[in-house]
């Protein structure tokens, strides 16, 4: 929406400048997009008259001027054919920055003149878009005027209306709340009725739903229609209306004025004498008129609107229509059809002014892709109670530009009701804002906006039907008297949670991004959604995941895991040169829509491509991952000695043969190992890609305790020992399941034991493997002797070999 | 007595010339070895008369001592020379690079989010979460956004399938249904992660929190993303007002942006589910293409606020003549875009590994009041 200052002041008595205006709608809650000043952009151009104009020594077509100017009598070199003694035009001093050249004038001699400064045209001055010479004024201006006031341009200001406030779309409804703020006295602002010299001869009928409750409307005979007065034509430009016609000019200098959409048709091209509102009707088809809109027996109905489109009229649309109701001739609240256009042909116009529904009005501009003016407006609300304010104003706008005599106005239906009033505790303001105001001040403000008071009750008027309750009336006050004023005050102490804000499981998800990138891995955050198909690849993508209106086709359904984001980004990195990465995310991935289907995972991904080494040592990075992975574990709390590795019935994203999951008892904590090629291959990512994903709320909590005390250290006086042992397995067989094995020996005694070696090939048995573990005792009481060692060991080959079948190396 | 002077000089040329430690052992030997030439004379003291062996002894005792000294030294020597020698082999070229260690980083986003929770936390909020897809009713209705209501077209809406009663699910477009979640009393049975602040039994008022998490809206562009993240912040108490609300978020950016210096204003906006609402400004220099906080005359939007709407409280069932409070939303991304200076918010998710090391935070950089915020 946008207004100029001068508008706003036909509303408002006031001295204040635009920039005064901004900060003032600002702080009332008007949100000003862009101030337009053509004063700022030609502030160095003033009015100067040619006093002489001789030839130019060296050019036929150049012109030696001498002009009167704001900085006295100069001597300019002009090339204009119409640069004539006694000529009032605009001057730029040396210096001036010219808006429609683009270049800042500067003292250089034209074949041999020095020109001190330059007269301009319009187009120069960037106030038309071509021009034919310098400007002519008129004489009676005065040497020195600035150009901007010469011209008659002035700030235009635009703005953004929350929906909440259709009385802003006005520019009566913003001098009342800038002079409800202080920033001057609202005018009169009432409406002269005009009397009506006969009665209306076409009637209103209504269908009685809700699109359409009441209407309005006015024949006036006898008009001459015609362009619109340069006053007029001028202010409808100013905010970027094109000028049309007289009747259809006020109509719109009504709407932008008022906020009262208005429509006029042309009575010549009506059929019958029934104006009617109502819904859009089924299947059409009604009697063929003579005008082009007529729908097929087989269509809904149609329209040939005023922007010269042709839209299909649905049954949840407000129609108007003629022809005994049969033929639409407009889409109420929305625009009107060229079948009953006014223009300038027209000498009899039936004045429409009318309250159309604002969901539904909404809707068929989403429907029809049509954002009017008047849709604009009634989607927001109109004043229900303008209807007839509105038909006055625009009778009296008409009979002045175009004559003619008015008939009785008629109107059909019922307003909406009223809001009810509000019982209004004053002090309520100042427990809800923390301002102290005196009672008579906020009564002041109110009355100010047009709120009517008796005794604690208040009664919002017609056009602030958001006003619902006592909080919307301390927001009326608050923001009148200045959010400035407001007090800052502490937040009262509230007693903090001993052991601090974050619950166990925030603080876990805190320290694991903390410990992952401590560990070498960059955070990543990838989009909550990916491709269905990619989805499906990861065990997602069911219908009900699926968005239905996604940003891009290839972020169309909720992730079932964040894994592909991450070696979707390894991809994109990769092709730019970057193909060594490690990532980390730490975010949801939806299994379903519920609450409970939204996990938190920690996940990662390494794709290994590490620089080549001068000592040649090699790295194994999936067990480097593993690693990592058992390190972030420990980091977290996890009880990793309890974890259970085992390989198999994955899911199949991963590599078959080298992949794993962690589980504690029957939950699987994470999976992780190699991603399988043929999900690389659809990624479009080289590989190899090793990655996990751990489910964090699978990390059981630690028990509560009384206490944050330790368990007490006990620390052996006697030295460990180391054993040897290598078993031949079967080559299949888990080492991690032998070392378990191995280690539950003598839970008492064995304090470690660990895989040194593994080894296949000469002096083992085809099909299997040899594994050697070394063990770790523990004395507790006292040294062990031979016999306790003997015994120890035979106890571990035993549970080795039950377990496995595990036999000792010879 | 010239055989001992002879004998001295002898010995002591040998041990100088003594080339390395097995050289140095042989005139060890002959010298101070069982039949060495010392351990003769000493032997030889034996059969002196006392007068003899009063002269002798001492001089002969003189003599083994400086041998044996002068041995001492000269081994001391040959090792150190040995060791010298030793070492000046191992040397190894540390100029060569060390096996590479990936620089790991925590994200801009996450990093902001971990600075405004410690801030909040100083001022006793916990934090709470919710659901990324949500029912109409947490979103929109229960926050006074009437059903069809134009507020609702603003939020550019994700939606999901309906379902077989016709309901569909959508993917919330601010955190504050969360409130909902937090406030209502006869809440469905939630899974344990959503976090109601503690205690969770008691969701009575007093309520302080803070909801962190992802957000959505159909927008794309420099400034806008698919995907956002917020910190919504909600306050319920018996005489909480907007004196409150400004002193919080005056704190709360002054601590963020971690300058005094921080010039606020609060301007009357619209949301359906506060009552007054605000929008906070925070006053800056936008000059150079840059924006600096706490300078210049320059007014930039940083976050909507207002008193939670007597609507909102009585649709989660608290009464809105006896609770009160307030509620604010701001972009985490945006604020961390604002205070760390990326030039394009669509980066944040493209996990660049180039981006993620220019603009991502040492793991050590954990917020804390202790050593300031970054």
């Amino acid at each position: 929406m946008k207004f100029t200052l001068s508008w706003l002041k036909e509303h408002l008595e006031t001295n204040a400048t635009a920039a005064q205006v901004v900060d003032a709608m600002t702080m009332a809650g008007l949100e000003v997009e862009q101030v337009n000043d053509p004063a700022a952009k030609l502030a160095a151009f003033s009015v100067a008259k040619v006093v002489e104009a001789a030839p130019h020594p060296n050019a036929d077509r150049l012109r030696v001027c001498q002009v009167d100017t704001v900085d006295g009598r100069k001597e300019i070199v002009c090339g204009a054919p119409n640069a004539r003694p006694g000529l009032t035009t605009i001057y730029a001093p040396i210096g001036a920055y010219v808006p429609g050249l683009g270049v800042t004038l500067a003292e250089k001699p034209v074949r041999g003149v020095v020109s001190n400064g330059m007269l301009c045209s319009a187009s120069e001055l960037e106030s038309a878009s071509e021009s034919d010479g310098i400007m002519e004024l008129p004489d009676s201006l005065a040497v020195g005027t600035p150009a901007a006031q010469a011209l008659g341009l002035e700030s235009v200001i635009d703005f953004e209306v929350t929906p909440n406030r259709p009385d802003w779309l006005g520019v009566v409804g913003i001098a009342r709340d800038l002079a409800a703020a202080g920033l001057g006295v609202l005018k009169d602002v009432g409406v002269e009725p005009v009397p009506g010299k006969f009665p209306c001869p076409v009637a209103i009928r209504l269908d009685g739903s809700d699109a359409c409750p009441q209407f309005a409307g006015r024949l006036i005979r006898g008009v001459k229609n015609g362009p619109s007065p340069a006053w007029l034509q001028q202010r409808l430009i100013s905010v970027g209306l094109r000028p049309i016609n007289a009747l259809v000019d006020v109509t719109n200098l009504i709407t932008y004025d008022r906020a009262r959409p208005l429509h006029v048709y042309d009575r010549a091209l009506m059929v019958g004498d029934v104006i009617e509102a109502r819904l859009g009707r089924r299947g059409g088809g009604g009697e063929v008129s003579a005008d082009h809109a007529t729908p097929t027996a087989h269509s809904d109905e149609q329209l040939i609107a005023l922007d010269g489109k042709t839209y299909d009229i649905t049954a949840e649309m407000s129609v108007i229509a003629d022809a005994d109701g049969k033929r639409p001739i407009g889409l109420g609240g929305i625009m009107g059809g060229t079948s009953t256009g006014c223009s300038e042909a027209t000498t009899e116009v039936f004045l429409e002014a009318a309250w159309f529904d604002p969901i539904r009005t909404a809707q068929t501009g989403r429907t029809t892709g049509i954002t009017s003016d008047a849709q604009y407006r009634f989607a927001r609300g109109v004043d229900p109670e303008s209807l007839v304010a509105g038909i006055e104003l625009a009778t009296k706008l008409i009979l002045d530009l175009c004559g003619g005599e008015p008939s009785d106005i008629v109107v059909a239906g019922q307003a909406l009701p009223r809001p009810a009033p509000i019982a209004f505790d004053r002090a309520y303001v100042r427990q809800l804002s923390g301002l102290d105001l005196q009672p008579r001040r906020i009564d002041d403000i109110l009355r100010d906006l047009g709120f009517h008071q008796e005794g604690d009750l208040v009664f919002p008027p017609s056009w602030r039907r958001d006003v619902e309750g006592k909080a919307d009336l301390v927001e009326e006050v608050a923001r009148i008297e200045g959010y400035d004023a407001l007090p800052a005050l502490p937040l009262p102490e509230m007693a903090k949670p001993a052991g601090g804000v974050l619950t166990v499981r925030q603080a876990r998800l805190r320290a694991a991004r903390r410990a992952m990138a401590a560990k070498g891995y960059a955070e990543a955050v990838t989009w909550s959604f990916t491709k269905r198909e990619t989805a499906a690849l990861f065990g997602g993508g069911a219908e009900a995941l699926v968005i239905t209106n996604p940003i891009a086709a290839d972020l169309d359904c909720m992730r079932p895991s964040i894994l592909p984001g991450l070696i979707e980004a390894a991809g994109r990195n990769a092709r730019r040169g970057f193909a060594d990465v490690a990532l980390f995310e730490i975010g949801p991935f939806y299994a379903d829509d519920t609450p409970a289907g939204q996990v938190t995972a920690i996940a990662a991904i390494v794709a290994p491509h590490p620089p080549r080494r001068w000592d040649g040592v090699a790295v194994d990075a999936l067990f480097d991952l593993k690693a990592d992975l058992l390190s972030l574990l420990d980091d977290l709390g996890a009880p990793v000695a309890s974890l259970q590795t085992a390989q198999g019935g994955l899911s199949d994203w991963w590599h078959p043969g080298r992949s794993a999951a962690m589980r504690l008892g029957k939950t699987t904590l994470v999976e992780f190992g190699e991603l399988h090629p043929r999900i690389l291959k659809a990624l479009d990512v080289e590989g190899p890609v090793y990655g996990f994903e751990l489910i964090a709320d699978a990390i059981p909590e630690p028990k509560r305790k009384a206490t944050k005390s330790k368990p007490a250290l006990e620390l052996s006086p006697l030295m460990p020992l180391s054993r040897d042992f290598a078993f031949v397995v079967d080559a299949a067989a888990p080492a991690g399941d032998l070392v378990r094995a191995v280690a539950g020996a003598d839970k008492a005694l064995i304090s470690n034991a660990r895989v040194f070696d593994v080894y296949q090939g000469p002096g083992v048995a085809e099909g299997s493997k040899s594994v050697a573990v070394e063990i770790t005792l523990q004395p507790r009481e006292k040294t062990l002797t031979d016999a306790e060692i003997e015994a120890l060991s035979a106890k571990v080959v035993a549970a080795a070999e039950k377990a496995l079948g595990a036999k000792l190396r010879g | 007595m010239t055989d001992l002077t002879q004998l001295e000089a002898e010995l002591s040329a040998a041990v100088d010339g003594a080339s390395d430690l097995s050289a140095l052992e042989t005139v060890r030997v002959a010298a101070l070895g069982k039949s060495g030439s010392i351990s003769e004379l000493l032997k030889s003291l034996g059969s002196m008369n006392p007068d003899e062996r009063r002269e002798r002894g001492p001089l002969i005792n003189g003599l083994r001592d400086r041998v044996q000294s002068a041995i001492v030294a000269k081994k001391a020597a040959l090792e150190a020379a040995e060791l010298d020698a030793k070492l000046a082999a191992e040397r190894v070229d540390l100029t060569l690079p060390a096996p590479p260690r990936r620089k790991g980083s925590v994200h801009p986003t996450m990093q902001v989010m971990d600075e405004m929770i410690a801030v909040f936390a100083e001022m006793g909020f916990s934090v709470a979460e919710g659901p990324d897809i949500e029912t109409d009713f947490n979103n929109f209705t229960a926050l006074n956004f009437p059903p069809k209501h134009p507020a609702r077209e603003m939020h550019d809406t994700f939606f999901l399938p309906e379902d077989e009663r016709g309901e569909r699910k959508l993917l919330r477009t601010h955190t504050s249904p969360v409130q909902v979640r937090v406030m209502h009393r006869v809440n469905e049975k939630l899974p344990s992660w959503i976090a109601n602040g503690p205690p969770t039994e008691n969701r009575e008022p007093p309520i302080r929190v803070i909801v962190p998490g992802r957000t959505f809206r159909k927008d794309s562009d420099q400034t806008h993303t698919p995907m956002f993240h917020q910190i919504e912040g909600l306050v319920i108490d018996k005489a909480i007002h907007m004196g409150h609300l400004k002193w919080t978020l005056e704190t709360f950016l002054s601590r963020f942006f971690e300058t005094p210096d921080v010039v606020t204003r609060f301007r009357p906006h619209h949301f359906p589910f506060t009552e007054p609402s605000a929008e906070m400004d925070v006053q800056c220099d936008r000059s150079g293409g840059e924006v600096k906080i706490g300078q210049g005359s320059d007014w930039l939007e940083i976050l909507g606020c207002g008193m939670v709407h007597p609507n909102v409280l009585r649709n989660v069932g608290l009464d809105p003549d006896v609770w009160q409070g307030f509620a604010f939303g701001c972009g985490v991304d945006r604020l961390g875009v604002l205070k760390y200076g990326m030039p394009d918010l669509r980066d944040m998710f493209a996990s660049d590994v180039r981006w993620l090391e220019h603009y991502g935070f040492s793991p050590y950089a954990a917020p804390n009041p202790a050593t300031g915020l970054s």
